[in-house]
């Protein structure tokens, strides 16, 4: 259904202006400013659920035309997978910004921080509501810079700004290839609407560059959300505060690159290319982020790692593509969102607590802390995937898909199982080993604030209404299925499984797994370490390595263009314009001398072979100077022998200004004169006769250049469309003055924009000079 | 080093040389002349005035800095872009009046600009030639 109103793009736009405003609310109600900033999410979030009828049935659509290119527009689309990506992105977004009120209290900035995360959720919603390539390029874009500011909070620590750099550079590169893989598509499509592009799956399938899009589009999507060989920025990224990691490092973020998977899959996917490569990626994310997630002794990092583990499970979901793999990776979706959201939450309420995220220090918190225990509770029985939670529905379709897809069944069930009992580990580490057993005295405890439980219990309590309320879980998830499945999708959900199914065998056993794996850790202890030798030669070694060698690598270019010299500088820009120039008339070819060369020389009247006799003598000075003065006076004889040059041959004004900047060049000489170091020969004999070459080679291309240029008859319009305009149209009879002033006024305004721009620059020069060295006659003016 | 030359000389030259600069400016949109020489022409005299007095003199006479000089030009070449955007045509369209005035001629939106184009040459010019006198009075204190 095509719609021309504005609604969604007025929501987008309006978090980006709220966004900019909210340090000022912050500055004038410091306490009340993040539960404020979270009424914009709020809204947009009950404005969603208003829509969900429309699109979960016919889905609406926008459409803005902004760009002069017919293709490039900005097209908004809500249907069922974007209903349920943005009542994530604005439902969690609330709950963390009511969150971080309380998390931020009393500290300075607090307002930026909640810009930043309105700036961020904005970005968000416009990425999964995008149903044009180009916007979503930018909004993915947009995510990954807001994505840096937050990572980077604490822009006074080392650690923080390193690791928001990595993510830049990694989920920055990762957008580069992902646009390139939009262009080919583009090509290949004949259009970046996605809705288009999926009734074109045959045509991109088929088609040659179709592996390299694939391949293209996995640099994107893998490194966005943290898939093998790109996973390592994600745990660096958690030196963020933890609202920013609960939000954009688990619940939303870190899924666009899974969402981009979805959006595409109608278009691209069903393919064995396609299954391949994101199964293969996925199963070794899911085991790597599963294996490491179980040695970790910091919550944050903990979770982390389960975040890098579900994304890899999400991804092999969606490479499998069956229809029962779509309504797992939907149902999983949510799920996710809910409790590893809740679990961040708990474990920022606990830090803010206890000042210590470390659980080796932290044991026996239910009875301090009873309200963030059931909230952690609620997220890890939904995590371990426990009946009654969506996580259970989530859970038994996985098994499912996996049983009916197909290819090695065992392998992959067996693989996921390894994934699930890690989950059932974290969950429990989130849950037992924190809150229960006796209590520790621990330094400093302070009650947290109410929001600090209350936000982690709500998505919590959720999980648990969704999984009593099968109806409306199918019905959210079945929806987005279906745009990811590219046809019909219904899901039958039940409360409690009626009869026993292989699928319900199989969550047992990873319960049972995750339990006594849980009971044993303390001896799996040495084996973790023991495996833990191959991470250091990992990816995040060549990453490291790559970006020392970069700067390195740019200096030594630089150091040899750019030394400090200004004739080498010189050297370097006639140099390459007279290879551009050579190796193009070599190559191309281009019209000949013009034969009557000789002739029209003997028309040269004699004041003019005069005027160039004079021009040539004070060349001659020039290149033989021995005193500075010499040097001027001689360059003055050139400078107003080619203004005169300019006068005979009718062009007044030009003249005129060339007489005045050499009128103005020698005041300037003047002034420096006396502190310039006197008149030496710094170049050996061999650098001047180079100098010589290049510059007589410059000098003969440039007059061969203007007399092949003059032989060739002109016959553009715009010197008699000027002429004959210049009176009627600019009401003056200077062609020269009404083209500066008024035809091409606003080259004019850039040109004197520059000019006030490099006075400020050379006042900098002249004036901030650490010595008393001005006029070294090395780079002054 | 100041000569008496110098001095009487430029006290002659001086008023001559800005009405002169005026005089380019305004004849400009009709023969040759224009705001930029304009600009280069006044520069040279208020140089002219440092060498014969001293720099802190020349920016007495000035009586602006030159960096007000700059933003105002910049402010003046904007603002006449702005008439043309209100009648409803593209920024910087050029509009007339009839009315003919002495010695100025006809008004318009492009002797603003070109105005505006004169005092950022007269101030980038003045803002380099004074940064160097100056560095050169503080050498010889």
């Amino acid at each position: 259904m095509l719609r021309t109103g504005s609604v969604v793009l007025n929501a987008v736009l309006a978090a980006f202006v709220l966004a900019f405003a909210t340090p000022l609310v912050a500055r004038h109600v410091p306490r009340q400013a993040g539960a404020l900033a979270a009424l914009l999410p709020a809204g947009i979030f009950v404005w969603l659920l208003n829509q969900a009828e429309l699109a979960l049935g016919p889905g609406v659509v926008e459409r803005w035309p902004w760009s002069p290119l017919p293709d490039v527009t900005l097209t908004f689309r809500l249907d069922g997978l974007s209903l349920l990506m943005a009542l994530i992105i604005s439902g969690v977004g609330a709950l963390i910004l009511f969150y971080a009120g309380a998390y931020m209290q009393g500290q300075a900035q607090a307002g930026r921080l909640y810009a930043l995360l309105l700036a961020f959720m904005a970005s968000m919603l416009g990425l999964v509501l995008a149903d044009n390539l180009i916007a979503l390029f930018v909004f993915w874009e947009l995510t990954s810079i807001t994505s840096f500011l937050l990572i980077g909070w604490h822009f006074q620590e080392e650690r923080s700004r390193a690791a928001a750099l990595q993510a830049l550079i990694v989920t920055g590169g990762g957008g580069l290839a992902l646009l390139a893989g939009f262009v080919l598509i583009g090509l290949v499509g004949g259009t970046w609407e996605i809705a288009e592009l999926a009734a074109q799956a045959g045509t991109l399938q088929e088609s040659g560059l179709y592996l390299p899009i694939l391949l293209l589009l996995w640099l994107g999507a893998a490194s966005k959300s943290a898939q093998f060989p790109f996973h390592f920025w994600l745990p660096g990224a958690m030196v963020a505060p933890t609202p920013v990691s609960a939000y954009l490092h688990s619940a939303t973020m870190v899924k666009a690159g899974v969402y981009l998977l979805a959006r595409l899959s109608p278009a691209l996917g069903g393919t064995s290319e396609w299954s391949l490569l994101f199964m293969v990626t996925g199963l070794v994310t899911l085991l790597l982020g599963a294996w490491l997630s179980l040695k970790q002794d910091d919550m944050k990092r903990m979770l982390a790692w389960s975040t890098v583990s579900s994304l890899g499970l999400l991804v092999t979901l969606l490479g499998l593509g069956t229809k029962l793999a779509t309504e797992a990776a939907a149902l999983y979706l949510l799920a996710h969102a809910l409790f590893k959201g809740a679990l961040f939450m708990v474990a920022g309420a606990i830090d803010h607590a206890t000042g210590t995220r470390d659980m080796r220090r932290l044991r026996g918190l239910a009875g301090a802390l009873p309200t963030s225990a059931l909230a952690a509770g609620l997220a890890g029985l939904s995590m371990a995937g426990m009946p009654l939670l969506a996580g259970f529905a989530a859970k038994e379709f996985i098994y499912e898909a996996a049983l009916y897809s197909g290819g090695s069944v065992w392998l992959l069930v067996l693989l996921l199982l390894a994934g699930n009992v890690a989950f059932v580990v974290v969950a429990q580490q989130m849950t037992l080993r924190v809150f229960a057993g006796t209590s520790l005295r621990i330094e400093g405890f302070h009650t947290p604030g109410i929001p600090l439980w209350l936000a982690a219990l709500a998505p919590g309590a959720l999980g648990l209404a969704l999984g009593l309320l099968p109806e409306v879980t199918a019905t959210l998830a079945g929806s987005a299925a279906r745009a990811i499945y590219g046809a019909p999708v219904t899901i039958h959900l039940f409360v409690l499984p009626g009869s026993v199914t292989p699928m319900l065998l199989l969550s047992a056993l990873t319960i049972v797994a995750g339990v006594l794996l849980y009971r044993r850790r303390m001896q799996l202890e040495p084996w973790l370490n023991w495996l833990d030798q191959g991470a250091r030669l990992g990816p995040e070694r060549a990453f490291r390595r790559l970006v020392d060698w970069l700067p390195r690598f740019a200096e030594r270019v630089t150091a040899l263009q750019q030394n400090g010299r200004l004739r080498s500088y010189v050297l370097w820009i006639v140099g390459a314009w007279l290879l551009l120039l050579g190796l193009t008339w070599a190559l191309r070819g281009g019209p000949g001398l013009p034969s009557d060369l000789l002739l029209r020389l003997s028309d040269l009247r004699f004041h003019e072979f005069i005027l160039v006799l004079v021009i040539l003598a004070g060349l001659a000075s020039v290149m033989r100077a021995n005193t500075l003065l010499t040097l001027v006076v001689s360059l003055g004889v050139v400078g107003f022998g080619t203004a005169i040059v300019f006068l005979l041959f009718g062009a007044p004004d030009l003249a005129m200004t060339q007489f005045s900047i050499e009128t103005l060049g020698v005041i300037l000489f003047v002034l420096v004169l006396y502190r310039l170091p006197g008149m030496a020969r710094l170049s050996p004999r061999r650098t001047v006769l180079r100098d010589s070459i290049v510059a007589g080679l410059a000098g003969a291309v440039v007059t061969l250049m203007i007399l092949v240029i003059t032989d060739v008859p002109l016959v553009s319009p715009l010197k008699t469309w000027f002429a004959g305009a210049s009176e009627p149209l600019g009401h003056g009879h200077n062609v020269v003055n009404v083209i500066l002033v008024d035809f091409r006024g606003f080259d004019t305004m850039g040109e004197i924009t520059v000019l006030g721009i490099a006075a400020i620059g050379i006042f900098a020069l002249l004036k901030l000079r650490p010595g008393r060295n001005v006029g070294d006659g090395k780079d002054g003016p | 080093m100041t000569s008496i030359i110098l001095v009487v000389a430029t006290r002659l030259i001086f008023p001559l040389m800005l009405m002169f600069s005026l005089f380019l400016l305004l004849r400009g949109h009709d023969a040759p002349g224009g705001g930029f020489v304009g600009g280069l022409v006044a520069a040279a005299a208020f140089a002219l005035f440092a060498f014969a007095t001293s720099v802190t003199r020349a920016r007495d006479a000035l009586g602006r800095s030159t960096f007000r000089l700059i933003g105002v030009g910049l402010l003046f070449a904007f603002v006449s872009g702005l008439p043309g955007l209100f009648a409803g045509s593209p920024f910087l369209r050029a509009l007339w009046t009839s009315a003919e005035l002495p010695v100025i001629g006809k008004l318009s939106s492009v002797l603003l600009f070109d105005t505006g184009v004169l005092l950022v040459v007269v101030g980038v010019t003045l803002t380099i030639v004074f940064a160097m006198a100056e560095a050169d009075e503080e050498e010889e204190e």
